[in-house]
């Protein structure tokens, strides 16, 4: 009984692996991307595969593949095709490059050091904003409840996180200040949820928390999913700049043959259209011009961004999120 | 064994308990599976059928949805066999010898479950990955093991690999080796024993096991997750379907996804149910041997059941 | 007498253990192997940081505490509902008996996501509790409690099935209450298959991660479990790191499933004596 069963799925595994081979020869191109930014791609690549065929008149078919941006990362260094990545944060694709996947001059190899667009994080209230929330200090008085996702897990909670502490740098004087605040934050917080559109359901479905932290670019897909009537965004005096960006990954468009395919798709995003495409999904795009077209759409804060507040990606790393740093400092003094 | 055919009145008398022990067992019973079972999967039918069977019926026709109902399948199909022939080996091993290093091994079989599917995909990784062993010599081939259906498959079969052993070690052991033995001295040869004895004997706790495995294999979300690459349409399977699903705040496609999953268990109430009825109904024109050797021992045996 | 007897007469145990052992090498023991040399690459100082910072010991706690009571718990119910679902009949039995594996169908994440939808403040059976059971440690033994629900049952099910009448007959005639011939016949039948059973479901628990995440709250100290250290390692690119604590994870349960199979055989063996 047990021998045709075998024979039909190994039939199943030969014509699935034969297909991988026929998907490249109709040139394919795979796309490792962060999680939150499924919706953006899906339209982006509906946007450039008409393009490239009026260009160049080949079919391209992009395969999404998305998770969370440092899973992403270790799964193209542990051997996922993926002719480029597309991440939340620079240490990612900077670990790819370690790996030696990515040639290590990525960042200027396209405009706005390879970082198409960017966003913020901004917080959601309930509505009628109860608990006058208003900036960070209203985060750590006593009795307001906040949902942030896990830092240690998601781009979504360290954004957050380093938006807190880049808040309190500026107001007070010492790191430890900085860090007593950022840690009276976090005690205000009842759920560490593993990600950011988990956060989202906590808050919005379970009804925990009377404050939401995540990115703007993620309040329309929460407004277009859950009642908006519910909820009002609150923008911060300032925030952290989050940008997103994108490398073609060298070893394997060598290897595929797919590089100039993967370099107009990566282009394609700083075009204008691109551009404005990142703005319809609120995206702050980088082009200023373009940036302008949509002034409504983004509300003036005052960005900092991880070089200028925390010294680069690397040291706020290795200073906030390793293990012992300081953010598991706050909880281990809290015991 | 005979007085249960000299004195069957007696049995219902004194091997069952007063009514009201009964009931109130039943009831204890079914309020703990209410609480811990029957309610959280109301929630995922309630929750799939929120906005009405048509928006159910196009999450699971959907392109990518049918990909992934199809690779969830492949892996068990897959799986299931594998796990199925090596739970019989090793069982039919510990169960019915005695040798050194028995705990050892049984203890060595439960391990797959005490590893976290996280890492039950990571040590898959860290042998087929881009760094791991045969990683090199995999790439020089041009052979895809992880991101790939193969290490899906793989993943799925460490995830349930003692299902199958675990459910028939403590079944064998409580039957003990006589029968067999008798079969073996009447002049049964091993295959003839095997399938005429043993696994008659076995079947039930063998069905379980299988479906065990089988649910097991299809609902598996942690290790499948690591070694997947996660590609829409090509690499994802069910569980992982479902995630994305829920990511996107669909949530009702998500739990619809996921009760194509529960739809199993009715399946396997069929399958179960079919082959008792074959039980009870024995097909007359098959006679239990065609030799007058095979013929003894499996007169011997059917008579107890 | 069974033992020795056996190893004479019956066939096939060079085959079935070979084969046994060559398949267990190839898909547990080999990459299981890679774990712990990926884990060895590092120093002892460093192996000793990564798996018994203050943190990561509350992760133990909390992980294996919630397994052993959600397998306790399972043990006590699941019995209950094996024997339920064999000698007693009711309306629906066999929906029931079928309904019972479920936990395993339903992908992990999904058992999260409805459990934590049910046990939140504002769920169907949160709201009319008077204590808080979502993003609490409580949380943790719910959701082990549900993915282990179908070991003991689907375990002891076959045996007890199996089990003849005519000892708790017997039993019977010789005066023994109902209660005593459960607790002196039937329960020693029945105790190997509840033992593994009981084994599996807290194995099975300890390494649990796709349903605990959701509902846990996952607060560092209060409602970690170990596998969400392990992945927060991995998103540090901590690969060394993340293999320590999952070999800390191994061996703990490997020699707490030792001693619970050794306790199994070495049970029986004094009841094949007696």
């Amino acid at each position: 009984m047990s021998l045709p069963l075998h024979a039909r799925s190994l039939g199943l595994l030969a014509v699935l692996a034969a297909s991988a081979p026929a998907l490249a020869a109709d040139a394919s191109l795979l796309n490792a991307s962060y999680d939150v930014a499924r919706e953006f791609y899906k339209d982006f690549n509906a946007q450039f595969e008409p393009a490239w065929k009026a260009r160049t008149g080949a079919t391209v078919t992009i395969n999404q593949s998305h998770g969370g941006s440092s899973k992403q990362a270790r799964a193209v260094i542990d051997g996922l095709a993926a002719d480029v990545v597309t991440m939340n944060q620079q240490t990612d694709i900077d670990a790819i490059a370690a790996a030696g996947l990515i040639a290590p001059d990525w960042r200027t190899r396209l405009p706005y050091g390879a970082a198409p667009y960017a966003s913020t994080i901004v917080f959601l209230v309930r509505k009628g904003n109860p608990k006058g929330i208003h900036d960070w200090d209203d985060l750590v008085r006593d009795g307001v409840q906040l949902v942030i996702p896990n830092p240690k897990t998601s781009g979504n909670g360290r954004y957050s996180y380093l938006g807190a502490w880049a808040y309190a740098q500026e107001k007070y004087a010492s790191a430890e200040q900085a860090q007593a605040f950022v840690g009276k934050l976090f005690h205000n917080v009842p759920v560490l949820d593993a990600g950011g559109r988990a956060a989202t359901t906590t808050f919005a479905q379970r009804g925990i928390g009377d404050v939401l932290l995540t990115f703007e670019s993620e309040v329309l897909q929460i407004a277009k999913e859950f009642n908006t009537t519910d909820f009002e965004t609150v923008v911060p005096s300032l925030s952290v700049d989050a940008d997103a960006p994108v490398a073609v990954v060298d070893r394997v468009v060598d290897k595929r043959g797919s590089r100039a395919l993967a370099e107009a798709y990566l282009q394609a995003l700083f075009t204008p259209d691109g551009q404005r495409l990142a703005a319809r999904h609120y995206l702050r795009p980088r082009d200023p011009a373009i940036l302008a077209e949509f002034r409504d759409r983004f509300a003036p804060i005052r960005l900092v961004t991880v070089d200028q507040a925390f010294g680069g990606w690397a040291r706020a790393q290795a200073e906030h999120f390793a293990d012992g740093g300081r953010f598991d400092q706050i909880y281990a003094g809290a015991k | 064994m005979s007085t249960v055919i000299l004195s069957p009145p007696l049995v219902s008398e004194t091997t069952t308990e007063p009514r009201w022990v009964q009931r109130t067992l039943i009831a204890v019973a079914l309020a703990f599976l209410t609480l811990f079972l029957f309610v959280p999967l109301l929630a995922v039918f309630a929750e799939a059928l929120k906005k009405g069977l048509g928006v159910y019926w196009a999450a699971l026709v959907e392109p990518d949805a049918r990909a992934a109902i199809q690779l969830t399948f492949l892996a068990a199909a897959v799986a299931v066999p594998f796990n199925l022939v090596f739970g019989v080996a090793a069982a039919w091993a510990i169960a019915k010898f005695e040798f050194r290093g028995k705990s050892v091994l049984t203890t060595l079989i439960d391990l797959p479950f005490a590893v976290s599917p996280v890492i039950a995909g990571l040590v898959y990784v860290l042998v087929f990955g881009a760094h791991g062993w045969f990683g090199p010599w995999l790439a020089e081939h041009d052979l895809k093991v992880i991101f790939a259906v193969p290490g899906i498959v793989l993943a799925t079969v460490f995830v349930t690999f003692p299902f199958i052993a675990r459910e028939l070690i403590p079944l064998m052991q409580a039957q003990g080796t006589e029968e067999e033995e008798a079969a073996i001295v009447l002049g049964a040869s091993g295959w003839q024993m095997f399938w005429r004895v043993t696994l008659p004997n076995i079947k039930w706790g063998l069905l379980y096991g299988v479906i065990l495995c089988t649910a097991r294999a299809m609902g598996e979300f942690g290790a499948v997750s690591v070694v997947s690459g996660h590609i829409r349409g090509l690499t994802n399977t069910l569980p992982l379907h479902v995630e994305i699903l829920y990511n996107e705040y669909n949530f009702a496609a998500a739990f619809a996804c996921a009760s194509v999953l529960t739809l199993l268990a009715l399946v396997m109430l069929a399958v179960k149910t079919f082959i008792e009825w074959q039980t009870r109904h024995p097909h007359p024109a098959a006679p239990p041997a065609a030799t007058a050797a095979g013929d003894t021992p499996g007169r011997a045996v059917g008579d107890p059941a | 007498m069974a033992g020795t007897g056996a190893r004479y007469v019956l066939p096939g145990f060079r085959l079935a253990l070979g084969y046994a052992l060559l398949y267990l090498g190839l898909i547990v023991l080999i990459p299981l192997a890679a774990t712990f040399l990926k884990a060895f690459t590092l120093s002892w100082d460093a192996f000793w940081a990564a798996v018994a910072s203050p943190r990561v010991l509350a992760t133990y706690r909390l992980t294996f505490g919630a397994a052993l009571l959600g397998a306790v718990i399972n043990a006590v119910f699941g019995l209950l509902v094996a024997w339920v679902l064999v000698r007693y009949a009711f309306p629906g039995k066999r929906l029931v008996d079928a309904l019972v594996d479920l936990p395993f169908a339903l992908p992990t994440a999904v058992a999260g996501i409805a459990l934590t939808a049910l046990y939140a403040g504002n769920g169907w059976i949160g709201q009319y509790l008077p204590f808080k059971v979502a993003f609490t440690p409580l949380g943790v033994v719910v959701a082990l409690t549900f993915i282990g629900l179908p070991f003991v049952v689907r375990t002891v099910q076959p045996v007890l099935e199996d089990l003849e009448h005519d000892v708790e007959e017997a039993a019977a005639v010789l005066g023994a209450s109902r209660w005593q011939t459960f607790r002196r016949v039937i329960f020693p039948a029945l105790a190997p298959a509840l033992l593994t059973g009981f084994t599996m479901a807290f194995a099975r628990a300890v390494g649990e991660y796709g349903s605990v995440i959701f509902i846990a709250g996952n607060v560092p100290m209060v409602s970690e479990i170990t596998p969400l250290i392990i992945i927060s390692k991995l998103e540090q690119y901590d690969y060394a790191g993340a293999t320590a604590v999952a070999v800390v994870m191994l061996v703990l349960s490997f020699a707490l499933l030792l001693l619970i199979n050794l306790l199994q055989w070495w049970s029986g063996r004094r009841r094949i004596a007696a």
